[in-house]
């Protein structure tokens, strides 16, 4: 594998990532539990698609065969498409959702900061402007952790059965291949392994706040790195790509 | 409606230094912090502050409209207050 491919494939993943879980907001879009909330989900929505446009365009640059963002974001089949599982899971309830959130923005928060420093002018620039983004949605969803968490007995209840549910896919966000060596060794992105345990540090420091545990064990899910997903990101697919599928190049 | 609704907050900005805080509106919220969060949320998004203030609405005393007359009439009479009488320097903003 090549440099390009590599920086391609990376770029392609982080994408896929923001644009996903970014689309997984905006179905809040309406059906907020509160006005200021439905706001709130959407804003982050609208940063992750944000950050998503610019990983599409550069990754449409770096493969350099007349592909533009949106034929990458829009006009790939499911097993192309490089998320991890996590970012694909249905919204659920407003915990549920929220649970997603935290253990992405945590995940993240991390990896961004390692990004800024980057090698690769571009991608630091572009972490540079999304970190501050990720600041907010680390604080956003971990201050409803906390309240949902320790708040009555249902809300606890059920939001601890979104963290017990949805840890199966924390793992699968330290994947590495071949991929990463590369691009670990040219100094463009961190070594996630370094900051596992700071990640685990972090979590487990509010979910304890929140009066919520991790599973001691939990069966870790993975797939989504090679384009092997869960049964849900066919059907989302379907609604994100609908419109350039139905009506091919169309613009507004 | 439910009746467990969260309490009311009012919302000041401040739209860049030197200004002092506005009120802008109001919002749900569970608590202080959230309440802030849901302000920047809400109010905002198109970079118009640089600083959010809430106050639980509970907590603000407000005057009373039937006493707006003994209030505030009196003040109508007295153009000698207004500092009308000076020239504002060149160069003075936001006054």
């Amino acid at each position: 594998m090549t440099k390009q491919e590599a920086l391609f494939e990376f770029l392609l993943r982080k994408a896929d990532d923001s644009l996903i879980i970014g689309h997984r907001l905006s179905e809040w879009c309406g059906h907020g539990p509160i006005l200021e909330e439905d706001i709130a989900l959407t804003n982050i929505a609208l940063d992750l698609i944000g950050q998503a446009t610019e990983l599409y365009k550069y990754a449409a640059k770096v493969e350099d065969k007349g592909r533009t963002e949106d034929d990458l974001a829009f006009l790939r089949l499911e097993r192309e498409y490089k998320n991890v599982l996590l970012v694909e899971q249905p919204n659920g309830d407003f915990g549920k959702t929220i649970v997603r959130q935290f253990f992405f923005d945590h995940f993240e928060h991390l990896f961004y900061e390692g990004l800024v420093n980057s090698k690769d002018e571009r991608i630091a620039a572009i972490a540079t402007k999304t970190i501050k983004e990720i600041k907010y949605h680390l604080r956003h969803s971990s201050e409803w952790v906390i309240r949902l968490g320790d708040g009555t007995e249902e809300s606890h209840e059920r939001v601890q059965e979104s963290v017990t549910a949805l840890s199966r896919f924390i793992d699968e966000m330290f994947y590495q291949n071949d991929v990463d060596e590369i691009l670990i060794k040219e100094g463009i992105i961190p070594d996630v392994k370094l900051f596992k345990d700071e990640f685990y540090k972090n979590i487990e420091a509010i979910l304890e706040e929140a009066t919520l545990k991790l599973p001691a064990e939990n069966y870790q899910m993975s797939g989504g790195r090679k384009g092997v997903h869960t049964e849900h990101l066919g059907y989302l697919l379907a609604e994100l790509q609908y419109m350039q599928r139905t009506y091919p190049g169309m613009e507004w | 409606m439910s009746k467990k609704e969260w309490p009311l907050w009012e919302v000041f900005i401040r739209s860049k230094q030197g200004l002092s805080h506005k009120h802008v509106g109001s919002l749900r919220a569970a608590d202080a912090e959230m309440a802030v969060n849901n302000a920047r949320d809400v109010y905002t998004r198109r970079s118009e502050g640089v600083s959010i203030w809430v106050v639980e609405s509970a907590n603000v005393v407000a005057s009373d409209p039937s006493e707006a007359g003994p209030l505030f009439e009196p003040a109508n009479s007295k153009a000698y207050r207004h500092p009308t009488f000076y020239e504002v320097p060149e160069g003075i903003k936001h006054m």
